[in-house]
């Protein structure tokens, strides 16, 4: 699972939940290493030191993780339903949540990732929320995941609110999927798990 | 106005030039280096990350800040671990430091630091080393040192499985068994450190062990899962989370792993039974499982589970827990996101039974009663829809072994899913994948499967652009010889169903005395009796009540407003792609008499679509398009259906309406009405078809159009030229006629500017065509020879066989004209 959070119009806030094997390439050896790492997800491993901007092949800068198909698939269906998009202010999260549009883009085999992968989004306001997942990954599970991050993130990062100041906080989001989403992994937590994990989270936000 | 501020940050942190980003690395280093970290360090290494996420290019940083970055990583303040970390990872760590880790402290990191090695170990010799460590990790320590250190291992372990399922060898495997059953059947059955103390001068042995709670309060009277709930947990029951989250990944792994894992290399397995054999015998009677710890409450059941090898116990254990889950999930929560829990943990307990059937079919009759009892608790509610799936992936996997009627299973998956949640988005999301995912299994065992196009494609109807493609993928599985003609009308009519959805939801979300659902023609239509019918059958469940409806007119004329609606046009999008692949597919299952219908079908077709803008053009560009594939592959076809392609050519209106149609109907007319195609092309249906082409020629080329349409297009006239000079090289009678009307086309033109044609070079290119027609048909012999469509080729020779070769013909040609 990867989690990516981003605003829906041009900007893309910067990936908190880096792919491993993304860097995995060590200097100087080209690229016949890693063939396990590399062929599940280094589909993009950045370029060598100096090297030219990415190629054709590889997603426009700053649509990561399948984020245009998602970006394109919340603007229509929110065009879809006609309904213009709920106006919150902070303090006003839970209902943002609420009302938040969400849905599934199927991320075909190769495009970006080397797998088939789902893309499970909410879109509040102009915030877009995003998980990816693998085949074998619980989607009931992840959305109630993605639902909960997200309201972690509007709620602690004052995301509902003016400013772009989010984008200097992203080591608070970072500590927050390390426990909510550790290396990545969905988990099965009841209430007193969870409650247990945020608030380390939320002592973390606190300093 | 968030997006905003965001965007100016990333361009200011990309267009930041080199001589500033070294003075911003100095002043980081030296700020580094300080023995307060505050603040400001905090925001300058928040900047650096941006900086180096924002760029495209690999930045790398100088040596020194790197070294700074890496000691930051074991800072005691977890902001800067997790700042250190993020940065780190944006870069390539220097020449020899790689793998700097991975030696023998990987288990001393914190979280943020393993990650980074993590996303930094170098090889697949590096990740199993990591692996090793981490197993020994799990070996070595039963209860001391902190918590936080061991919750951790398993995740790291599942992304290594992730990226890399074969570093993991086989002894790997057999000791991460052993300690899944540990902690996922022998956790704890007391709740963890927060048990209330006796007071003062009570110490700590007199304290009551409380026990954990099911979510409905009752105390629990079994085995701990991640469904028992208590006010702290003890360390084996955070590993119990950890290990059921990741315990299906595992099962599915660890299969592929035993099967192909040979080839692990020898050294590793070397460093790792070293590394093990100190704790373990690899025996396969399985001696460890009570060590340390783990305390044994629930055992009753296990004794004869004992004795099997450690994968096959894994699988008893997991299957036990799955039941408990399965259990467990009927009672009420009362908390609302522990009522999501029970129906996610549903959906995985499902799953991994399903998984271990697959592997050991023993176990599918002891599955099928707890399944079965699931399904019928949960079939009526569809608020369950998505546990339900995974319920029907059961039934079709083993359904057939253990002789279950999986009748019910189908009529609720492929009947009331999309026909009641066609607008749930992540139902159709997973929905459309299982049957992607068991398209030929269902295609085998389901006979509804590809009888429930019409209600399959509500979905699609609803919401095109998140599932088009999925039905890119699926759509040729319901293309078959019975249903073709009424898919075709279901897709064609995609856009009607997609507005009588919105008005159907409408209509149940407002009340008839709502403003807001007044005022709507179309709403009042799907109201009333009348019309009932056309609205039942657009909204069927099943294919086979009849093709399409008589009064197709109507409906779209009650549908006319929804032709803006978002949705509606959306939904249109779609249609013109779907119609490729339907056509695609359908010419390599149907016979001739199919394709005639399909043949007729477009033709009625063509004037019978709902009218939104661009609509009708897309879709008669698709049909020319497959008329002419369909005819060049049949050329029969045409003789087959020359009265409607007739009826269709001779309507003077169709030249203004549907050109693009209406030009290729009268090419394959011209190019395929001939005796070379077919034997029973008589001269008699030569001579009508060329009067009643010569008719709409002379029709359109002698007056002005219609008021309201524009001027033919050339294309037209050119085409029906063509045609009457093929048909008349076919029946040497005709020629003369051919060419007095391109004569007096000529002199008509030479008169000036023409009311059928305001361009001028349009003119010029129509009445140099014609004059090439002419001077063709005077040599009779060889315009036909030209004009008459070679035998199809079986065996190309181009290369060879030069006497055949086109460009002969085109260089007597060429000559015939020049010569002029």
């Amino acid at each position: 699972t990867r989690c990516t959070v981003g605003a829906q119009h041009g900007s893309l806030f910067p990936d908190p939940h880096r792919l491993p094997g993304r860097c995995a390439r060590p200097r100087g050896e080209p690229g016949a290493l890693l063939p396990g790492l590399r062929s599940r997800r280094g589909s993009r491993v950045r370029p060598e030191p100096g090297a030219e901007p990415r190629g054709e092949a590889s997603p426009a800068e700053g649509e990561d993780h399948g984020g245009g198909e998602v970006r394109g698939a919340a603007s229509l269906s929110r065009e879809a339903s006609g309904r213009p998009p709920v106006e919150a202010v902070p303090g006003e999260e839970a209902l943002a949540l609420q009302e938040a549009d969400g849905g599934a883009v199927r991320l075909r085999a190769g495009d970006p990732f080397p797998e088939e992968t789902s893309a499970l989004w909410l879109a509040v306001q102009s915030l877009g929320f995003t998980l990816v997942c693998e085949p074998h990954e619980n989607l009931l599970l992840a959305e109630g995941t993605l639902r909960n991050l997200t309201r972690h993130c509007l709620e602690t990062l004052h995301m509902l609110g003016p400013g772009s100041e989010v984008l200097l906080r992203s080591h608070r989001v970072d500590a927050l999927l390390s426990r909510l989403l550790p290396h990545e992994q969905l988990l099965f937590l009841n209430h007193r798990f969870a409650h247990s994990l945020e608030k380390k989270a939320a002592a973390y936000a606190a300093k | 106005m968030y997006s905003h501020g965001s965007e100016s940050l990333i361009n200011q942190a990309r267009e930041i030039q080199e001589p500033e980003l070294q003075r911003f690395h100095s002043r980081l280093v030296k700020l580094l280096q300080g023995k307060e970290l505050g603040h400001e360090a905090v925001d300058s290494l928040q900047r650096l990350h941006i900086i180096l996420s924002a760029t495209k290019y690999t930045r790398t940083l100088p040596p020194e800040l790197q070294g700074s970055l890496q000691s930051l990583l074991a800072s005691p303040a977890e902001q800067f671990q997790v700042l250190s970390s993020a940065v780190l990872r944006e870069t390539l760590p220097l020449s020899g430091q790689e793998g700097n880790y991975t030696q023998e402290n990987f288990i001393q990191l914190n979280n943020h630091a393993a990650a980074l090695v993590l996303s930094q170990a170098g090889s697949r010799a590096d990740l199993s080393s990591l692996c090793a460590q981490l197993l020994r990790s799990l070996e070595s320590r039963q209860s001391d040192g902190p918590a936080a250190s061991l919750t951790h291992t398993l995740p790291i372990l599942n992304t290594v499985l992730t990226h890399s399922p074969d570093c993991l060898t086989e002894d790997h495997v057999t000791l991460m068994s052993k300690k899944l059953v540990d902690w996922l059947r022998y956790a704890s059955i007391t709740q963890g450190g927060g048990a209330p103390s006796g007071g003062f001068f009570t110490g700590t042995r007199s304290r009551q062990p409380v026990p954990i709670a099911e979510l409905d309060g009752t105390v629990s009277g079994d085995f701990f899962t991640v469904l028992c709930v208590g006010q702290s947990f003890t360390e084996d029951q955070w590993m119990n989370v950890y290990s059921f989250s990741m315990l299906r990944h595992w099962l599915i792994t660890y299969r592929s792993v035993s099967n192909g894992n040979t080839t692990a290399d020898t050294a590793n397995r070397l460093q790792l039974s070293l590394s093990l054999s100190l704790s373990h015998s690899f025996s396969n009677d399985d001696r460890s499982e009570v060590d340390g710890s783990v305390v044994s409450m629930v055992s009753a059941t296990s004794s004869s589970s004992r004795l099997l090898p450690p994968k096959e116990r894994l699988r008893e254990k997991a299957f036990q827990y799955c039941q408990r889950l399965i259990e467990q999930s009927d009672r009420k929560a009362h908390k609302k996101t522990d009522t999501d829990l029970q129906k996610a943990c549903l959906v995985e307990a499902v799953c991994i039974l399903d998984s271990v059937c697959g592997e050991d079919a023993a176990l599918v009759f002891r599955a099928f009663p707890c399944i079965k009892a699931l399904f019928g608790r949960l079939s009526s509610d569809l608020s369950f829809a998505r546990v339900l799936l995974p319920i029907a992936q059961f039934y079709l996997n083993h359904g057939e072994m253990a002789a279950v009627d999986c009748e019910s299973v189908w009529n609720l998956v492929f009947g009331r899913f999309p026909a009641e949640l066609f607008d749930h988005q992540f139902l159709a999301h997973e929905f459309l994948r299982f049957i992607r995912l068991n398209l030929e299994s269902l295609q085998l065992r389901v006979p509804q499967y590809s009888r429930s196009f019409p209600n399959l494609l509500k979905f699609l109807a609803w919401n095109s652009p998140a599932v088009v493609d999925d039905f890119v993928d699926l759509l040729p599985s319901l293309v078959t010889a019975g249903t073709a003609v009424e898919l075709l009308h279901t897709l064609l009519d995609l856009p009607c169903l997609s507005a009588t959805l919105v008005l159907q939801v409408r209509s149940t979300c407002l009340p008839i005395s709502e403003p807001g659902g007044r005022g709507l023609l179309s709403l009042d239509a799907f109201r009333s009796q009348s019309f009932r019918g056309l609205f039942l059958f657009l909204l069927r469940g099943e294919a086979g009540s009849g093709d399409t409806i008589d009064r197709l007119s109507t409906l779209h004329e009650m549908l006319t407003e929804t032709a803006d609606w978002p949705r509606v046009v959306q939904c249109a999008q779609t249609v013109p792609v779907l119609l490729h692949i339907f056509f695609n597919t359908v010419i390599a299952i149907a016979d001739q008499k199919l394709l005639a219908h399909l043949v007729q079908v477009m033709l009625e077709r063509s004037s019978l679509l709902l009218n939104i803008p661009k609509y009708n053009k897309e879709i008669h560009r698709v049909f020319s398009r497959h008329l002419l594939l369909l005819c060049k592959l049949h050329p029969s076809l045409v003789v087959d259906q020359s009265h409607e392609l007739l009826e269709f050519a001779g309507a003077t209106a169709n030249v203004y309406s549907k050109e693009e149609i209406y030009t290729h109907v009268v090419w394959v007319l011209g190019e395929y009405l001939s005796g070379s195609c077919d034997s029973r092309c008589s001269v008699m249906l030569i001579t009508s078809c060329f009067e009643t082409l010569e008719a709409v020629l002379f029709e359109i080329t002698s007056s002005a159009p219609p008021p309201g349409a524009d001027c033919p297009v050339p294309r037209v006239v050119t085409s029906l030229m063509s045609a009457l000079a093929k048909l008349a090289s076919r029946s040497h009678d005709l020629i003369p006629r051919v060419s007095l009307f391109l004569s007096k086309l000529r002199t008509v033109t030479r008169g000036g500017p023409v009311a059928w044609c305001s361009d001028e070079e349009d003119l010029v290119a129509i009445v140099t065509r014609g004059e090439e027609l002419w001077s063709l048909l005077k040599a009779p012999g060889v315009a036909q020879s030209v004009l008459t469509p070679p035998q199809p080729v079986t065996t190309p020779q181009w290369h060879g066989d030069t006497n055949v070769a086109m460009p002969l013909q085109l260089r007597a040609l060429t000559n015939l004209t020049h010569s002029q």
